[in-house]
């Protein structure tokens, strides 16, 4: 008789993202019984746990638009085996990387400083606030991503076909349906 | 009697003078392509139509057939160099499907399905380009422009405007059109020329008239530009 | 011609001197620019319109070359050469040095519009650089001494005419003569042999010469003539090839100086051999100093029946040489790209087949040929084919011009029978302590040390004469960097692979050489090789990662102390990308910074 294989360990977390990917993979329904049924969460907005453990897979939505998620997406690099980016905001900087061709400065002075009526605004200097980058980054830019995910957001079916490739052994693939970028 | 070559071990009879493409199509055989399109003569810029013909890379569209060759596409190692090419193109600009009303009607995007490009391998240019909204019909956004030129060629050899060409060189090429202003308002551009119709990405687009289609019944929602290529009789 | 109800202006003239041809676009914008100092937007649709052509096709040609500009530059306007030997000369000190006494920054123009300066491929004076170009004149053999009495030439605008005859001296250095290059023909002899012969003999020696190309490909010459003899229509046209733009070559800037009179007799024996009517001599506009001398010697040769109709007495042999110029574009020497060029278009390669010598200038048979390969075509006129296949190899016959720059005691030329080692070449030029030469340019291949028996011949070592030495002191990272940045930009952008390839080549280095590279980006760099080599629409996108590829091969630690890490690394510097906000912020604490390297990963 074959011992249970252990549970597979998933962290999941979002950037510069909307949550649509998250929102996408809660889509996959009653299959979430089945996911539990050979999976178990760290680090994730379903689990609520704060940092990132030793982990099997790491899920990544969103690009990278400041120093936190520098920071956040270098914890799951270090802490995951398999680190896969979930969606177009990830894999191209997407809908927050159309800031590219803008100049920061001016555009945090437009915004904080120099637009009529904001009186005595200035940009927030709180050491709390993270800083953003001059551009947003896909995360493949700033650390080895081993798989993409592409969709905006990917359909929950998509997430599903994929994680049970990966979970099973086998190179995930998608078939032509499940291969969106919008 | 016609001549054969072999396309993928299969034997294809072709006519002389018939391009590799050509021929290959003609018998029902797809070859990926941007640049090449049926009513003009080969360009050979995009290079996704490369295949290998005894050991050596060539360009399917500008390449004669000849009787006897044998060549190989559909691999792993051709589709692979060509959906590098393709990578190539999505860092090259700023293609951002979700955003874009080309979307679901895109040759690029839809090439990029095809190929099984699940994500990037380079880093992004994210250039600085601009759009020009100066026409009444029309919308130039050259953040998506891959240089096929063939809204140049459309309109130069068909409507016989010569709105568009290209300036600058290398990385820095770009699309310019027929006006000292540089505002394609300021041209004889017509919404109902060949060159407002031609653009497989989305850098020409109508105005008004975005997102009109349902995602699903997008022209390569369902089925894969390899099928629906064919089916155009493009 | 267009009758003018009013006087012409400056640009009607100028179009009017060139028939109003379309083809002579590139004639008409060089000139017009010499009138007007740039090329504006109002300036373009005046040529648009006096050509009648459309607006789009001369804006599109307009912003090709990089000598013309579209955007204002200073009324003196410098271009550093800025090759490999240049900078190991000491080329952009010299060049932060003038730009900081005439306070204006690289790229820019002054304020006061008097200066610009910037940087330039390869302008072929690596025997006596560091060089510059100054309003498209060379200024050799630079020095600190000479930035300093330039800054103040320039502050007193003084015109070029006046300064220092000196300044613009160009030595042709020729250390070693051989068949070629120890000719003393009266202008006519090799013609009069050829003609005494008759067509037929004529090409009979040709063949039994096996004379190959020397422009690099190394193509033989008698096929390539007999199948423009052969094709189809008349008008066939001969072009010599003289935008010579591969670092470090310089012997055709040397026989154009010293031999002009073989190279047009090497035209006019190729038109003799394919009965063409046209000649052109496409001269890259780096050499646009040699084109008063090259005029008069062409009108001479017309005084004295070398040219024009019935030459030297034989009734219909009829044959023209006019000179185009370049404006900067390497991928011009590509013989399709020179040949759009010609016709007044965007040097783009084109299509092949149809090859020139069917389907060339027009859509007429043409034959193109390097310079030392035409002038080569007199030995053989004068001594005969098997006289001239006696030296060299057995597939590389007759002699080599070797054009010598880098870390050696005598640089310049040389001619030696093909299949001189390379070890016999370095002792030749004064060279020791050497860690590799690039030979072939850019394009061609680093040999290291443990190759120096290696012989210079297309069955060994080609090369269209670059011959660029490096001894120990070198690093050959720096020298293939000096390159990809040469291709990047160089690439004509007609096609994916090439435009992108090489663009992304150059980012690869830059980040290897901040310091910010790791494993994963000699993999990425390996990979762009392949895609470059196997789908690149010419030789330019083909060779542009060997420089790269070789030394990665046989220098590989000069990488590999430049990696960061074994894994990967940013493809951006991270805190750099925050500066922008912490500047508007005002922020400067710890959290507004990021390390290079996360904790403990």
């Amino acid at each position: 008789m074959s011992t249970p294989r252990p549970k597979v360990r998933i962290a999941t977390t979002s950037l510069a993202g909307c949550f649509g990917c998250h929102m996408s993979f809660l889509d996959i329904d009653e299959l979430l019984f089945d996911l539990v049924e050979v999976a178990e969460f760290d680090r994730s907005p379903l689990t609520d746990i704060k940092h990132c453990g030793p982990c099997d897979i790491g899920l990544i939505e969103g690009g990278v638009c400041n120093a936190e998620n520098v920071h956040v997406l270098r914890e799951f690099r270090h802490n995951c085996k398999t680190l896969i980016a979930v969606g177009a905001c990830a894999i191209n900087g997407g809908l927050p990387a159309q800031r590219n061709h803008l100049e920061l400065e001016s555009c945090l002075r437009e915004v904080y400083q120099s637009r009529a009526g904001l009186g005595q605004g200035g940009v927030p200097d709180d050491p709390e606030l993270p800083l953003l980058l001059d551009k947003v980054r896909p995360i493949h830019e700033l650390v080895r991503i081993d798989y993409f995910i592409p969709g905006c957001p990917p359909s929950g079916e998509a997430i599903w076909k994929f994680l049970s490739d990966l979970i099973a052994g086998r190179t995930p693939r998608l078939s032509y349906p499940m291969m969106r970028f919008d | 009697m016609s001549k054969q070559f072999l396309f993928d071990g299969r034997p294809v009879r072709f006519e002389e003078g018939q391009t590799i493409l050509q021929a290959a199509r003609a018998a029902g055989h797809y070859i990926p392509h941007l640049c090449w399109h049926p009513d003009f003569p080969p360009h050979g810029s995009c290079k996704l139509c490369i295949v290998k013909v005894a050991g050596r890379h060539v360009s399917s569209c500008a390449l004669p057939a000849k009787e006897g060759m044998e060549v190989e596409s559909n691999t792993p190692e051709i589709n692979g160099e060509r959906r590098a090419l393709v990578q190539m193109l999505f860092v090259e600009g700023n293609h951002f499907c979700p955003s874009c009303e080309k979307s679901g009607n895109c040759e690029l995007q839809a090439l990029a399905y095809d190929l099984e490009m699940m994500g990037e391998r380079f880093a992004h240019f994210f250039p600085d380009r601009p759009v020009d909204a100066s026409h009444p019909e029309m919308l130039l956004d050259f953040n998506r422009c891959i240089f096929c030129e063939l809204c140049v060629r459309a309109s130069r050899e068909v409507d016989g405007k010569s709105v568009f060409a290209l300036t600058g060189r290398g990385i820095h090429k770009h699309l310019v059109v027929n006006a000292e202003s540089g505002r394609l308002g300021d041209t004889d551009f017509s919404a109902d020329d060949m060159a407002a119709n031609i653009c497989p990405v989305g850098v020409i687009v109508r105005k008004r008239v975005g997102f009109a289609t349902p995602i699903g019944a997008r022209k390569y929602d369902d089925k894969p530009i390899h099928l629906v290529d064919m089916e155009d009789g493009k | 011609m267009k009758s003018h109800e009013v006087p012409p202006t400056p640009v009607g003239r100028i179009v009017d001197r060139h028939g109003r041809h379309a083809n002579r676009l590139l004639q008409v914008l060089i000139e017009v620019q010499d009138d007007s100092g740039w090329l504006s937007p109002a300036v373009i649709t005046e040529i648009a319109r006096e050509l009648s052509i459309p607006r789009s096709r001369v804006e599109g040609v307009a912003g090709f070359y990089q000598f013309l500009h579209t955007r204002p530059v200073g009324r003196y306007h410098l271009l550093f050469a800025d090759n490999i030997t240049e900078r190991m000369q000491g080329s952009a000190e010299l060049m932060a040095a003038l730009c900081s006494k005439l306070w204006v920054e690289p790229g820019k123009v002054s304020e006061d519009g008097l200066v610009s300066i910037d940087t330039t491929s390869c302008i072929g004076m690596g025997d006596q650089g560091p060089a510059l170009l100054v309003n498209g004149r060379p200024l050799t053999r630079l020095s600190h001494q000479r930035v300093n009495q330039i800054a103040e030439l320039v502050r007193r605008e003084t015109p070029i005419e006046q300064w220092p005859a000196e300044f613009f001296r160009v030595d042709d250095n020729i250390h070693r003569r051989d068949a070629l290059l120890g000719l003393d023909m009266a202008p006519g002899a090799a013609l009069r042999a050829a003609i005494g012969a008759g067509r037929a003999a004529w090409m009979t020696q040709l063949e039994a010469s096996n004379l190959r190309g020397r422009g690099g490909a190394g193509f033989t010459t008698a096929v390539k003539w007999m199948a423009c003899r052969d094709a189809a229509g008349a008008d066939k046209v001969v072009v010599c090839n003289a935008d010579e733009g591969e670092p470090g070559t310089f012997k055709d800037r040397v026989l154009l100086n010293s031999m002009a009179d073989a190279v047009f007799e090497g035209m006019t024996l190729a038109a003799w051999a394919v009965g063409a009517s046209e000649g052109y001599l496409y001269l890259r506009g780096e050499y646009r100093y040699l084109l008063p001398a090259l005029q008069d010697t062409l009108a001479l040769r017309r005084a004295q029946n070398l040219l024009g109709r019935g030459i030297l007495g034989e009734a219909g042999f009829d044959f023209d040489i006019d000179i185009h110029l370049g404006a900067g574009a390497y991928v011009c020497g590509e013989e399709t790209a020179l040949l759009e060029s010609l016709e007044g278009k965007r040097g783009t390669p084109r299509i092949r087949p149809p090859f020139p010598v069917t389907h060339g200038y027009l859509g007429r048979p043409t034959v193109v040929n390097n310079v030392e390969t035409l002038a080569k075509t007199c030995l053989i006129a004068l001594h005969g084919g098997e006289a001239f296949a006696a030296t060299g190899t057995a597939q590389s016959t007759g002699t080599k011009l070797l054009s010598i720059s880098g870390d050696c005691a005598h640089p310049g030329i040389y001619e030696y029978p093909f299949g001189v080692a390379v070890e016999r070449v370095l002792e030749d030029c004064g060279a020791s302590d050497i860690q590799a030469v690039q030979v072939g340019g850019a394009a061609g291949v680093t040999l290291a040390g443990y190759e120096f028996h290696r012989r210079i011949a297309f069955e060994d070592v080609p090369t269209a004469g670059a011959f660029m030495v490096f001894d120990s002191s070198r690093d050959l990272f720096d020298v293939a960097r000096n390159f990809v940045d040469f291709f990047a930009h160089e690439s004509c952008g007609f096609c994916t692979p090439c435009r992108i390839g090489t663009a992304l080549l150059k980012k690869a280095m830059t980040k290897l050489a901040e310091g910010h590279g790791a494993k994963m980006d000699l993999a990425d760099i390996e990979w762009i090789n392949r895609l470059l080599r196997n789908a690149s629409h010419c030789g330019l996108g083909a060779a542009a990662a060997n420089p790269v590829v070789d030394t990665l091969l046989k220098f590989r630690p000069t990488y590999e102390q430049r990696l960061k890490s074994l894994d990967f690394e940013p493809a951006f510097d991270l805190d750099a990308a925050l500066a922008a906000a912490r500047r508007a912020s005002g922020r400067d604490d710890a959290a507004a910074h990021l390390a290079d390297r996360a904790p403990g990963s």
